[in-house]
């Protein structure tokens, strides 16, 4: 199982992803597919632990849809290099003001999370095969960049000394 | 030049640090393959034929006298001694062993430099003029851009794992576009509006590689505060609609052409509109930070000619024929660029030992500013040069084997490295070189001939920027066997235009001879003083295909 990563502690995924074409084995921590995001919003207000799951490839036009009731979403990396979860996640944090938690979730590894941090990610389910006790230190692999982001919206022309 | 303060350079440390424990967890088998690979591709390190290639970035290709040293340095602490110009302006090792990658950065930090994002599927080095800020009729410096584009592209969280490599130029010239800003995949062009403020022109899905595609307007006039907002949306775009099933359909210019500019515009604006006049707008007072680093070096007033160099002119054909191909007008009176070629028979074309990097940094000491500029042509320029200093800097130049006097003529050959290092390539490049290199070999017939591009790359990938070459070779595999396709017609310049292909392709001991034909042609239709690309453009490629394809008799 991975494990997931957040606030600073490791812990064993638990939740369940449910596959596009597949019926949950639980409905306690599930994350449901897209076609599914009705189902979520009625298992939350039941008080279950339910989350939306979007793959790389989910139109971004929906997101501010998406984005409404629910306060777990997690973006699928079909692979690591598929770099559109990246946009995604920024364009739920900046432009649909989504304040939940958004995880990554699929082909996690560990070089990639400081800059799914950076564009609004925080909480990571990272490939078994994946040393967690690491991902602190990719965390802090840089203490500066350059760019506007999730993380520090300021860019750093305007934060030189 | 730009000088990195505290957050530059911490930020280049902290790089070279990442990637000592990335190669470290590579070498320890923690990382396969397959998850090493971006990583190392994202700091300049291929794997190649004999040994990995490291391709160093020069951003913009500006380098200072102290880096040229210190990559000298490298050449010969690291690798075998030398180093090559790549047609992107950037600086490459050949034999580098990747255990040394790590040190080799740490060692570049130190002169701040670097590897960052010269390759990989993320936004490369951005590129422009060689002779920008020098220039005659520029809007006005492209470099504080480019540089402020480096700044926004470098470890960008959001593009690091695009569809495609991708690549931004910038040209501030007016009457010349130096940089190609139409091959590449966004272009910026400086121009002024009515109102004589300098904004940009944006170009979108430009490209050479398997499908040679010329960039297109998508806005006519940005505002200066607005470009990092902008480059942010278009890539954004590209990044969640780029295709990503097929790396030959994968780069934006697949995506522009197949949705129309219209409707990608569309999308853009969308995104801009978004983060318009949001935090990532640029201040006036970073725009003035990074233009202060570009001001003019403090030039002597000085007459426009010199009358003992005239007199050498006059009297020396030698020398004559190296000011008339190796100089170019600068903006400041008494004063010009120089091209220091690195082109000369025998040696790979862009290849520099250690000994003439540092003659090179010696030059720019002696005759500039520390400065020099790398050119998509692989050459180097001393862009500030006293023309009465000419004759001393030919003596120098001459003991170095840098003043071969043939900027612009058929043999200041574009090539890539290559079958012989390049793991990609279909076909060697450098041994066509040579072969143009030694058949022409008469300065009075090519001086005759007039500008000449002639580009060779060893495979579709146009490295050696075939497309856009008047002439261009392209090596192509068939069946083991290697043959190089010939096109006519491609031009990088303000009248860009891509190459079309002459037939079918030829073997390597064929090529000089096939090159001599179609140069024979061009001499026989040529009408007085017609460049060679404006006699294809005008009697099309009928009767060269006539001349190259004729049955022996």
């Amino acid at each position: 199982m991975p494990n997931l990563i957040k606030n600073n502690q490791i812990t064993v995924d638990a939740w369940e992803v449910v596959a596009k074409d597949e019926v949950a084995t639980n409905n306690d921590q599930i994350f449901l597919p897209l076609a599914q995001i009705d189902d979520v919003k009625t298992l939350i207000t039941s008080g279950k632990q339910a989350g939306v799951w979007l793959d790389s490839d989910t139109d971004y036009e929906q997101l501010t849809a998406i984005s409404k009731n629910v306060s777990v979403i997690a973006i699928n990396f079909p692979k690591f290099a598929d770099g559109r979860g990246y946009s995604l996640a920024r364009i739920l944090r900046d432009q649909c003001k989504y304040t939940g938690e958004l995880r990554a979730i699929g082909d996690v590894l560990l070089d990639q999370v400081f800059f799914m941090s950076r564009v609004g990610f925080d909480a990571y389910s990272l490939r078994d095969d994946k040393d967690a006790q690491k991902v602190q230190a990719m965390l802090e692999t840089f203490s500066e960049s350059y760019q506007t982001s999730v993380d520090q919206p300021i860019p750093l022309f305007k934060r030189r000394g | 030049m730009y000088i990195y303060d505290q957050y530059d350079q911490t930020i280049i440390d902290e790089r070279v640090a990442q990637f000592r424990e990335q190669t470290n967890r590579f070498l320890n088998g923690e990382l396969t393959n397959d998850e090493f690979l971006p990583l190392r591709l994202q700091n300049g390190l291929y794997v190649q034929r004999h040994a990995p290639m490291l391709r160093i970035a020069v951003p913009y290709g500006l380098i200072s006298s102290n880096q040229m040293r210190a990559i000298a340095d490298i050449t010969e602490k690291y690798d075998k001694g030398y180093a090559h110009f790549s047609t992107r302006q950037n600086i490459q090792l050949n034999w580098p062993a990747l255990e040394s990658v790590p040190d080799i950065l740490a060692d570049l930090a130190k002169v701040q430099m670097h590897a960052v994002q010269t390759s990989g599927n993320c936004i490369r080095s951005t590129t422009s003029d060689q002779f920008a800020g020098v220039a005659k009729n520029e809007i006005e410096d492209p470099r504080p851009w480019a540089e402020i584009i480096r700044q926004w592209s470098t470890f960008h969280p959001e593009f690091a794992y695009l569809p495609r490599k991708f690549k931004i130029a910038v040209n501030g010239a007016t009457d010349a576009d130096r940089a190609a800003i139409r091959m590449h995949d966004i272009g910026v062009q400086l121009v002024k509006n009515d109102q004589g403020e300098v904004g940009f022109q944006i170009f979108v899905g430009g490209g050479l590689g398997r499908t040679p595609i010329l960039g297109e307007v998508l806005e006519e006039f940005l505002e200066q505060k607005h470009l990092l907002t902008y480059l942010d949306s278009i890539v954004r775009v590209y990044n969640l609609k780029g295709r990503r099933d097929n790396k030959y359909k994968a780069r934006i210019k697949i995506l522009v052409k197949a949705m129309g500019v219209d409707a990608f515009k569309v999308l853009v604006l969308e995104q801009f509109d978004a983060i318009k006049d949001g935090e990532g707008t640029l201040t006036q007072t970073e725009i003035d930070r990074v233009k202060a680093y570009f001001v003019s070096p403090d030039y002597a007033d000085l007459p426009q000619s010199d009358a003992i160099v005239d007199q050498l002119l006059a009297e020396n054909k030698g020398f004559k024929n190296w000011v008339t191909r190796n100089t170019q007008e600068h903006r400041q009176a008494g004063y010009v660029s120089v091209n220091l070629s690195f082109k000369k028979v025998g040696y790979a074309p862009g290849d520099a030992t250690a000994k003439q990097l540092r003659a090179s940094a010696q030059l720019a000491q002696d005759f500039g500013f520390d400065e020099m500029r790398i050119t998509h042509f692989q050459n180097v320029v001393l862009p500030d040069v006293k023309i009465s200093q000419l004759p001393a800097l030919w003596e120098e130049t001459k003991k170095h084997g840098l003043a071969t006097p043939t900027i612009g003529t058929l043999t200041d050959v574009i090539c890539c490295p290559g079958g012989d290092f390049c793991a990609l390539a279909n076909a060697k490049s450098l041994p066509i070189a040579e072969q143009i290199l030694s058949k022409f070999d008469d300065l009075d017939y090519l001086y005759e001939l007039g500008d000449i591009d002639l580009n060779i790359s060893g495979c579709m990938n146009a490295c050696g920027h075939h497309h856009i070459g008047n002439i261009g070779v392209l090596g192509v595999d068939k069946k083991g066997e290697e043959f190089y396709q010939i096109s006519l017609g491609g031009s990088s310049g303000k009248d860009a235009s891509v190459g079309k292909i002459l037939g079918p392709s030829f073997k390597a001991d064929d090529m000089g001879e096939i090159i001599s034909k179609i140069i024979d042609v061009f001499v026989e239709k040529r009408q007085t003083e017609e460049l060679f690309i404006d006699c294809v453009r005008r009697v099309g490629l009928d009767p060269f295909k006539e001349r190259v394809y004729a049955k022996s008799n």
